[in-house]
């Protein structure tokens, strides 16, 4: 193509202290969820079982701790989740006009997805992505963790395909500043976000997971990393 | 024939049509993508699923250009 392509995301200028994500550091930011959402659990679980030891009949107090050893991922999940939830106006009249030119970028089983979800299944190195008018969730290879990007245009007159459309056409350009330039949301396990999930969008998520798992079972745990490697 | 277009509040507008054999009609699509870009925008070339290519300059043989607006963490 005579144009110049820069493979490079122009918004990554705007966090230039960011260092750009790869696999790794999306994996180890992962495990630091992992360890933060135990630590917040394992102290009111050791409290209610230690009360519960010490004194029985102080079980109410043991079931308070308990329901917050519950609470508190489900929180952070909830908040996690908020970045796909449908947000600002809907501009019902132009959305028809929106949506037809993201259909044309998706495929066609992305398509149907997206108009039954609101959101649009994208297979990209790091995982499959599930990208919302302002976030997406990205499914590594596998499946079984979903991690949650916030992040979007600050155009509030553009109709909601059309928010849809820059950010999959941003992580198109490029993956990992994609990811780079979203904030963080939330990472966790699949059951735990689906549970946060608004009903309709539930079936993106069954359809992103079956399709991490291909890319699993196709690339091996490591293979996807030699892909991203040798492109 | 290629399209210039630009994501914005009616859904997305065309900005300019042109054919590789008439350089009038590419001339005003290259002002077209000139301006558009000098506003902010960011010229991407959509190449089938998965795949997207960010342009600086319009590239003629493209069949569609699309505009969108910069992208930010929330």
């Amino acid at each position: 193509m005579a144009a110049t392509a820069e493979p490079a995301l122009p918004e990554l200028a705007a966090v230039p202290w960011r260092k750009r994500a790869s696999r790794d550091s999306l994996r180890a930011w992962g495990r630091l969820w992992t360890v933060w959402t135990t630590l917040s659990v394992l102290p009111f679980a050791a409290a209610a079982v230690g009360l519960f030891l010490l004194e029985p009949l102080s079980f109410p107090v043991g079931i308070a701790c308990l329901a917050h050893a519950w609470i508190i991922p489900e929180l952070y999940a909830f908040r996690g989740v908020g970045v796909v939830r449908p947000k600002g106006p809907r501009h019902a009249r132009y959305e028809p006009v929106a949506q037809g030119l993201l259909g044309d970028l998706l495929g066609h089983e992305s398509r149907e997805l997206q108009r039954r979800t609101g959101l649009a299944l994208e297979r990209g190195r790091l995982g499959v992505w599930l990208v919302g008018e302002a976030g997406a969730l990205l499914l590594p290879p596998g499946g079984r963790r979903v991690s949650c990007f916030c992040v979007g245009t600050r155009e509030r007159e553009l109709p909601p395909s059309d928010r849809i459309a820059h950010l999959v056409l941003a992580l198109r350009t490029d993956e990992e500043g994609f990811a780079t330039v979203a904030n963080k949301a939330f990472s966790g396990a699949a059951w735990r976000v689906r549970r946060r999930l608004r009903p309709e969008q539930r079936p993106a998520l069954a359809a992103g997971r079956t399709e991490a798992r291909r890319q699993r079972t196709r690339h091996g745990p490591t293979g996807a990393r030699r892909r991203a490697v040798s492109n | 024939m290629p399209r210039l277009i630009r994501m914005d509040h009616t859904g997305h507008s065309t900005l300019a049509k042109w054919r590789a054999t008439d350089d009038a009609d590419f001339e005003a699509a290259v002002e077209a993508f000139r301006r558009e870009l000098d506003a902010g925008y960011i010229g991407v070339v959509p190449e089938g699923e998965g795949r997207a290519t960010q342009v600086t300059e319009l590239p003629a043989e493209a069949d569609l250009v699309i505009m969108r607006r910069p992208i930010a963490g929330g």
